[in-house]
């Protein structure tokens, strides 16, 4: 009797267990197409570190799926009327994972380590922050040069993120090795190239929200075995699932996919005035940038290429983003419009190009099909593939007459173009200089109202699409597949996995 | 036996020396700057300029070969631009690893290897040595990466019998490492198979023409004493220096077969240091593995010294 009452009420147990409440105790594996670099937010530089980051390493302030600013370590802020002076006021009772509380210090020194650090990849994003000044407990100020649109964005990625100063002044620029953070998750272990796992911070201020005990991340970059993997169980979540997977994905009844158009593009990138070979007819003449532009079919492209699982696109803001400029839409490609724009540009029989391109699977695919629509219009195409850092040095040398390359996005819409077409944008490889365009991006980046900055950034991109020292072809589609019992994910066009409020149901 | 093996580690230093050279030098050719790879999407200048100095990038490169050499002579081999781990760290993390798929797909290829070729030798010219001898080429054939992505697909997707890639340390559990082991070593381990069998069957053959295998089978010895006594012991001499060569390739394989199960081991160190730039990880696991090959060498020199009595009168 005794026996069956147990047993009944172990059985009981455990099918409310199952049903009812989240399992916990259940590890999350995560498969990251590669391996994150250091793991030092004022460090590192790698897409896939800022996804272990989002577990572990919480920022100022956060985005929503539509881009929108929202508190996360800031409760709120305020700006002054000439937009120099940010005050934020702080949420309270938060600690790293060391023990160190959280506070307008912490702030102050999290600042000023991103800017001075020599190893710090984050100057330039903080530059405008002259000094910061702690006004009490939880409040802050951070006074800049000038006004700066764009700061808040950055406080939205890893230069907002905040790292216990204790460890931080501890360690140094070996910080990454034992990385200390207040978000969610803690650091427990990395192996380099096979694992970093994490553990739930039991005194994180959104605990309740977490419904993890651990999260391992396991680099996995061959796309097939990364997909292999999920289907056989051995993990539970994947990012940046190949497209041409997506049908045997969909296909597969314990599995889901999700996705979000990216923030970045993908383009062909001419170099205008770079060096010597940027006294080239394609960097000096217009018309030949728009001929191929107009010759190229991106719907097609996508279709053929990606099986239409991205997104075709003609700006460096996919028509999703609320700052894609609508008078100015994706066109199907005019083959007789580009003939007439070579021969008005002198190049009745067709003229040559040479582009370079990462070696890998999908760029040279879609170059492949580039050049063939190109040939419609008697532009020869010929590709060059190189190894990666083959073709970013030579692209910075100025080595190169075209360049296949793309640019993961920015939450701001100057992160997309400034570097890019301002006189001294630092990752301006096509060396384009117009006075006009930098008088336009620069008054984007200090203008106070979204209203004012959408009208010039709609002013820049049709200026940009006149001149084409970029030529946009496609937005990425970020694909994440996962075990049909984690609830709760939401997709984001930063690409990154956000674990508040995500379960795991059997 | 002792005095041979110093004479062979006197002859080995220079080589050791030369890798090392060549190997700084190799890195240094290779186009692409390791720092654009660093800073990341995107370049802030003073940075690039800070680095640049703190990993001696502007030296002239024989001063930095001294200055790496040097530290290399005192167990420091610098540290990875990318992960900031220093190299030894990494490598003892990596070799276990390496070692452990090493080891089983040497048995795989033995075990696989030497009774096929014993087997064909023996059976010459049936139908039994064809089938062993088309094996054997398909083995060689077949390329690593179409081979593991297949049995990844049939065994852990369809089948669910073992897992599909990673790695789990023989120390955490022990059946699991085994388990996650098999499928990237039996790769590995065919490919090898083939060319010992092929090795085996030759020296087999011409060992069971000499006279004295006549001899035994004339004193009336049965056939399986004759062959795995007699001949078998000679007919091995030969393999075992192969099988110690072999190593070498295993290394070479390794480099393919944990890019595709995703193991954490020495050829998937190597061919994301490469792509990154991270020149003092390269340096430092091209030079260890040239010694480990060199002394692979000596032991096979070794093992003959044992294996051939012979030798013991020099």
């Amino acid at each position: 009797m005794s026996h069956l009452k147990t047993a009944m009420i172990t059985a009981l147990l455990s099918t409310s267990m199952l049903g009812v409440a989240p399992a916990m105790a259940k590890d999350l594996r995560i498969a990251l197409q590669s391996d994150a670099d250091v793991l030092d937010p004022d460090q590192s530089r790698t897409f896939v570190g800022r996804i272990v980051y989002a577990s572990m390493c919480d920022k100022l302030v956060d985005i929503t799926p539509d881009l929108e600013i929202i508190p996360q370590l800031a409760t709120s802020w305020s700006t002054s009327d000439d937009g120099t002076i940010i005050t934020m006021q702080l949420r309270e009772g938060v600690v790293f994972h060391d023990g160190t509380p959280f506070n307008a210090q912490a702030v102050a020194a999290n600042i000023e380590r991103s800017q001075t650090m020599d190893e710090s990849r984050r100057k330039s994003e903080l530059k405008s922050i002259d000094t910061t000044k702690v006004t009490g407990e939880y409040e802050i100020e951070l006074h800049l040069t000038g006004a700066d649109a764009t700061l808040m964005a950055q406080l939205a990625d890893r230069a907002g993120m905040m790292i216990s100063p204790t460890a931080a002044s501890a360690a140094g620029a070996d910080f990454g090795l034992n990385p200390v953070c207040s978000g969610a998750f803690s650091f427990t272990e990395r192996v380099a190239q096979d694992k970093i796992v994490l553990s739930k911070f039991p005194d994180y201020w959104n605990a309740d929200a977490i419904n993890f005990d651990s999260v391992t991340f396991l680099p996995i970059p061959d796309t097939t075995v990364r997909l292999a993997n999920l289907q056989s169980g051995d993990i539970d979540m994947l990012e940046r699932l190949a497209a041409t997977d997506l049908t045997q994905a969909n296909s597969d009844n314990s599995i889901i996919v999700d996705s979000a158009v990216s923030l970045g593009y993908q383009a062909i990138t001419l170099n205008i005035n770079n060096g010597e070979k940027g006294d080239n007819p394609w960097g000096n003449d217009k018309r030949l940038r728009q001929a191929l532009s107009y010759a190229i079919d991106r719907e097609a492209l996508n279709q053929v290429v990606f099986d239409g699982a991205f997104a075709p696109g003609n700006q460096s803001f996919p028509s999703t983003s609320p700052w894609y400029n609508t008078e100015l839409p994706l066109e199907p490609a005019n083959i007789d419009k580009a003939k007439a724009l070579l021969t008005e540009a002198g190049y009745p029989d067709g003229i040559a190009l040479e582009v370079q391109v990462p070696n890998s699977t999908e760029p040279l695919a879609v170059m492949q099909v580039v050049q063939a629509m190109a040939a419609q219009a008697g532009i020869d195409i010929s590709l060059t593939s190189k190894e990666f850092a083959t073709l970013l040095s030579d692209q910075s040398a100025g080595d190169y007459y075209a360049s296949q390359i793309g640019w993961s996005g920015r939450v701001d819409p100057d992160g997309n173009n400034h570097p890019f077409v301002t006189t001294d944008g630092g990752i301006n490889d096509s060396k384009f200089s117009d006075p006009k365009m930098d008088a336009l991006l620069n008054a984007a980046r200090v203008a106070p109202s979204i209203g004012e900055r959408k009208a010039l950034y709609d002013e820049a991109t049709a200026l940009m699409l006149d001149e084409l020292p970029r030529v946009f072809l496609y937005h990425v589609n970020w694909l994440w597949a996962y075990n049909k019992n984690i609830k709760g994910f939401t997709p984001y066009p930063d690409g990154m996995i956000r674990l508040e409020g995500v379960t795991w149901e059997e | 036996m002792l005095p041979f093996l110093l004479r062979r580690i006197v002859i080995a230093l220079p080589t050791i020396v030369l890798i090392s050279v060549f190997v700084f030098a190799m890195q240094k050719l290779l186009p692409g700057d390791p720092l654009l790879v660093l800073a990341g999407e995107e370049r802030d200048p003073e940075t690039l300029a800070f680095l640049r100095e703190k990993y001696r990038l502007n030296d002239p490169i024989w001063m930095q070969y001294l200055a790496w050499i040097r530290n290399a002579l005192q167990g420091d081999l610098g540290i990875s631009l990318r992960t900031n781990q220093p190299v030894t760290e990494l490598m003892a993390q990596k070799l276990p690893v390496t070692i452990q798929l090493a080891i089983m797909s040497m048995i795989f290829a033995l075990v696989i290897g030497i009774p096929a070729g014993i087997l064909s030798a023996v059976k010459k010219g049936t139908t039994t040595d064809y089938i062993a001898n088309i094996v054997a080429l398909s083995g060689l054939s077949i390329p690593n990466f179409w081979l593991g992505i297949m049995l990844i697909l049939l065994v852990s997707v369809k089948w669910q019998l073992l897992p599909a890639s990673g790695y789990v340390p023989l120390s955490e559990d022990f059946g699991q490492s085994i388990r996650t082991m098999l499928m990237p070593s039996f790769v590995l381990g065919t490919a090898l198979a083939a060319t010992l069998m092929r090795h085996t069957r030759s020296s087999m053959l011409s060992v069971l023409s000499t006279d004295y295998v006549r001899t035994a089978r004339a004193k009336g010895l049965t056939e399986r004493i004759v062959i795995l006594k007699h001949a078998l012991r000679n007919a091995l001499t030969p393999i075992v220096t192969l099988t110690a060569l072999l190593f070498g390739e295993l290394v070479a394989g390794a480099v393919l077969t944990e890019q595709i199960f995703t193991i954490p081991g020495f050829g998937k160190l190597i061919v994301d240091a490469v792509f990154n730039r991270d020149y003092a990880v390269v340096q430092g696991i091209v030079l260890v593995t040239a010694v480990g090959f060199i002394f692979m060498n000596l032991f096979a020199d070794a093992m003959y010294y044992v294996l051939n009595p012979r030798l013991k009168g020099q």
